[in-house]
């Protein structure tokens, strides 16, 4: 397969130059001024500039962009950690039914609708993640852990514990130790042991009565399973603290072990990972996170449950048609929100959608081919794979420049894996082609690897050369930051 | 596969103890596509058909089908936070050109390339606040009349700072400028104002606000959004240090769902929360699209890192860029227009209705307004639920009503229904 990414260039005369796709300003752009507003002189501003292009020229300028953007549509994703699978597209077409978008202030009874289908997925998801209770309202994976730290903190708080510590493995997502700091909490980083796991013994030194909580994925971010982790999970609960699981490796677990069997008392799920609804270059996401049932009361503001009609004899929530009907409600103890309304509700309505499809069989189905695909990629390269046995992704050492690897990788259609992390590995390609991909594609991936490898240091270091831009020099963006085409006039 | 790697089955791959092997069932049935489209209609079909009037910080602006046709296109929906640029010039341009959509709206140098919503922008910026300042004090001031959901969310970030909130009073829904003088000293970090307020409101001393801030040493941090900034007054001009606040565009009603502005000056640029696309060269000289600023974000800087954001609200903040794109300066300058006359027309109707008063703050508004009653709000907000409008009742007699492009044409209904239940 040949690889060409569509690349837009056009002669910019004035600077005697030449530009790719040029900004929308440079096409077309026009100041308005605004005082013939209803409004007083002194309540306005006196104008603004902004760019005016007719409908066509837009959908061609977007189109333009937009085949000078790679997705998942275009070839294999396979950045570790980030899961990339395929997104079903009807699972778009749902979440823009037009009875889904309502305001969130609605009463609840206009809305047992979105109601029961929030109740339905945040069922679904504590039976999947084997919790008492789930909250879909984190707007994303971080905010998640933000919202599961703030959690714990409410629980140590209201039984009289002030406790000020967060433990964190070091080869933990970044987000873990920033949203534990955002909490207020001081971070101990925990070392790896050589097998690449949990280190119990260093565990055991760094619990004690300051202890608020452990953050841990599991699998990690090796792509190892913590097999000690209920020994883990012993520690950490007999010196007082909780057990936090991060969702972002959740994808190799489905149907196959469940966090809340292993000891966590919170844990948050990336529906944008695990449940395969787009990632739309950077978000939206949704961050839902389940509980413990002592947990429970803490989750944030509103939750949704079924209501119990005051007419049912029986106690059954019914109304009078004989639906199920279902109420908002705040928990005892609530930490409050984290989120100005509800969280991403058409993320939400997207992974509800993609779960029933799936359905039992199908999730077990997902972790088998994803921890298969993985392997199956890892037996076909040519690369130093120090730490095995992986599930769902593995850590390949690239043996030179990680970074040089990955943008020879994009000359040969795929994106590549993240790069130079986690640093226990050297020179890391942290690699996880999904369960979503073909053999085909599998192996299309490998050639890409082992080509990469073969090439010379010249040919790496000057790639990529067949993609929309060749090699950007990162260094003297961070240097000289220009952030708007404003700065670019002042240039 | 199987063979190649080794192994008789997938099972064979899992090494996880036996004592915690999952052998049970979701109860999870899987259905076919069709017949989910048909089970999330149905339960869709549960909600109320109602015709909105609602606004206080989440507003439906009518998108045009051009914004989804072009954002949904797969290489834009399906693709990753931009790690390796050169293969994400598309997007990178398209967060760029958002980027200095928000810079020209608010004249500060400086946006980021989203946050989730208005509220977790505002959390953001206290925290910003709260390093920047850490030296001088503690106090956040946010104005009385706040959304609840924007208060609580601040709290939220504050949590794990010395910082607390306290609110001022309001004048007739505005900022009392004597209270926000006297609530103000050398320990507040930083003043929160609205522009228009939470109850429509413009309002009428940002200047004087900025003053105060700045003479405090206080960071002066505005909560807006694209169609106020693009006729009220400019943050820049006024003093704003950081501008807030939900797109309101590109995404239409959808419960809640934001895009959460960020704008700031320069001086606070390595202080930014979130991801920052900048302008490089690639090897050829051209001009290209990158991540930049890197180190203050998460996945280097670790605790250190100015937020724990990671996944925003891109794709959303594509739609909107492309939403005011779509609508140039005359029709986005229109858009705030009619946002203006619209709240004027609808105060008087409710007016001239027996039993209502409006606008209750004599101020200028925007898109919304609050209308006393003599009946208890409540419940004249439900009969009008039953006639088939949703309205807010924000305290015992007051409610509060939102127009938009979306609803314009179905205030007249909305009008003689509350002659009706007045």
């Amino acid at each position: 397969m040949k690889f060409d990414q569509a690349r837009w260039t056009r002669e910019t005369p004035e600077e005697g130059g030449e530009v790719y796709e040029p900004l929308l300003v440079e096409k077309s752009s026009r100041a308005v001024e605004t005082d013939d507003a209803p409004l007083p002189d002194d309540l306005t501003r006196d104008g603004v500039e902004l760019p005016d292009p007719a409908e066509p020229e837009l959908a061609r300028h977007y189109t333009r962009l937009s085949q000078m953007n790679y997705g998942v549509e275009n070839g294999p994703f396979p950045l570790g950690s980030c899961t990339m699978k395929y997104n079903p597209s009807f699972t778009e077409d749902v979440a823009a039914l037009p009875e889904a978008a309502t305001h969130p202030d609605r009463s609840t009874d206009s809305v047992q609708g979105n109601l029961e289908l929030r109740h339905r997925l945040a069922d679904s998801l504590a039976r999947i993640g084997g919790m008492d209770a789930v909250t879909l309202q984190p707007p994303a994976g971080a905010a998640g852990e933000f919202t599961g730290i703030l959690i714990a903190k409410a629980y140590h708080e209201q039984n009289g514990n002030d406790r000020s510590e967060i433990i964190i493995p070091e080869s933990a997502h970044g987000t873990n130790f920033a949203s534990a700091a955002l909490a207020g909490y001081e971070v101990v980083s925990l070392p790896s042991a050589d097998d690449g796991r949990v280190d119990v013994d260093a565990l055991r030194a760094a619990v004690s009565d300051d202890t608020a909580a452990l953050m841990l994925t599991n699998p990690n971010t090796l792509g190892l399973f913590e097999h000690d982790i209920e020994e883990i999970a012993d520690v950490v609960h007999d010196a007082g603290g909780l057990l936090y699981y991060d969702g972002a490796n959740l994808n190799a677990l489905l149907g196959r072990a469940r966090p809340g069997d292993m000891g966590f008392d919170v844990m948050h799920y990336n529906v944008h990972k695990t449940f395969a609804t787009p990632h739309g270059g950077g978000g939206p996401g949704a961050g839902p996170v389940g509980v413990v049932e002592e947990l429970a009361p803490y989750l944030p503001t509103p939750q949704v449950r079924e209501a119990v009609s005051d007419e049912a004899d029986d106690g059954e929530a019914a109304s009078d048609d004989g639906e199920v009907s279902y109420e908002r409600f705040a928990p005892e103890h609530s930490i409050g929100k984290v989120h100005g309304f509800a969280g991403n509700w058409l993320v939400l309505v997207k992974t509800y959608a993609y779960i029933a499809r799936l359905g039992d069989p199908g999730l077990r189905d997902t972790s088998a081919k994803a921890v298969l695909n993985a392997n199956y990629l890892a037996s076909q390269i040519d690369y130093d794979i120090p730490f095995e046995p992986f599930h769902h992704e593995f850590v390949a050492s690239a043996g030179r420049d990680a970074a040089d690897v990955a943008k020879r990788m994009l000359d040969y259609g795929v994106h590549p894996p993240t790069t130079k992390w986690p640093e226990i590995v050297d020179e890391a390609l942290m690699t996880e082609p999904t369960e979503a991909e073909s053999r085909a594609a599998l192996d299309h991936l490998a050639r890409a690897f082992d080509r990469a490898a073969a090439d010379s240091d010249e040919a790496l270091e000057t790639a990529p050369e067949r993609t929309a831009a060749r090699r950007i020099d990162q260094a003297d963006a961070a240097r000289n930051p220009r952030l708007s085409w404003h700065a670019l006039d002042d240039e | 596969m199987l063979d190649a790697v080794g192994v008789e089955s997938e099972d064979h791959l899992f090494d996880i103890p036996e004592e915690i092997e999952f052998d049970g069932t979701f109860d999870i049935e899987p259905r076919a596509e069709r017949a989910i489209r048909e089970e999330i209609a149905a339960m869709l079909d549960r909600n109320h058909d109602l015709v909105e009037f609602l606004g206080r910080g989440h507003y439906d602006h009518y998108v045009p089908s051009a914004v989804d046709h072009l954002a949904d296109r797969s290489e834009f929906l399906t693709s990753y936070t931009q790690y390796q640029p050169e293969v994400a010039q598309g997007f990178l341009q398209a967060l760029f050109e958002y980027q200095s959509m928000l810079v020209e709206l608010t004249g500060l140098e400086v946006a980021n390339c989203s946050m989730y919503d208005a509220a977790t922008a505002l959390g953001e910026a206290a925290t910003l606040a709260v390093r920047v300042r850490a030296t001088s004090g503690d106090r956040v001031l946010v104005p009385e009349h706040l959304h609840d959901g924007r208060r609580a969310v601040l709290d939220s970030y504050l949590a794990g700072t010395d910082a607390g909130v306290e609110s001022y009073p309001m004048d007739d829904g505005i900022v009392d400028r004597d209270a926000l003088a006297n609530a103000i000293d050398e320990g507040c970090v930083m003043v929160y104002a609205e522009n228009p307020t939470v109850r429509g409101t413009i309002e009428e001393s940002l200047g004087e606000i900025g003053d105060l801030a700045d003479d405090h040493d206080a960071l002066f941090c505005l909560g807006s959004d694209p169609v106020a900034l693009s006729l009220l007054e400019e943050p820049a001009s006024v003093g704003a240090d950081v501008v807030v606040g939900d797109a309101a565009l590109g995404l239409g009603a959808a419960d809640g769902m934001g895009l959460g502005l960020f704008a700031t000056r320069e001086a606070f640029l390595r202080q930014v929360p979130g991801r920052l696309v900048g302008t490089g060269e690639d090897s050829e000289g051209r001009r290209a699209y990158t991540l930049t600023l890197q180190t203050r974000e998460q996945h280097i800087r670790r605790e250190r890192a100015t937020s724990n954001i990671c996944t925003n609200q891109a794709w959303v903040a594509l739609r909107a860029a492309m939403h005011v794109a779509w609508l140039g300066p005359d029709g986005l300058v229109d858009l705030a227009k009619e946002s203006v006359t619209r709240a004027s027309e609808i105060a008087d109707q409710f007016d001239a209705i027996d039993g209502v008063t409006a606008p209750v703050h004599d101020r200028h508004h925007f898109r919304e307004v609050v209308a006393r009653t003599d009946r208890e709000a409540s419940a004249m907000k439900d009969d009008l639920e039953a006639e088939g409008y949703a309205i807010h009742a924000i305290d015992d007699h007051l409610v509060q009503v939102c127009v938009t492009e979306t609803n314009a044409d179905r205030v007249d209904d909305l009008v003689a229904a509350v002659e009706a239940v007045a």
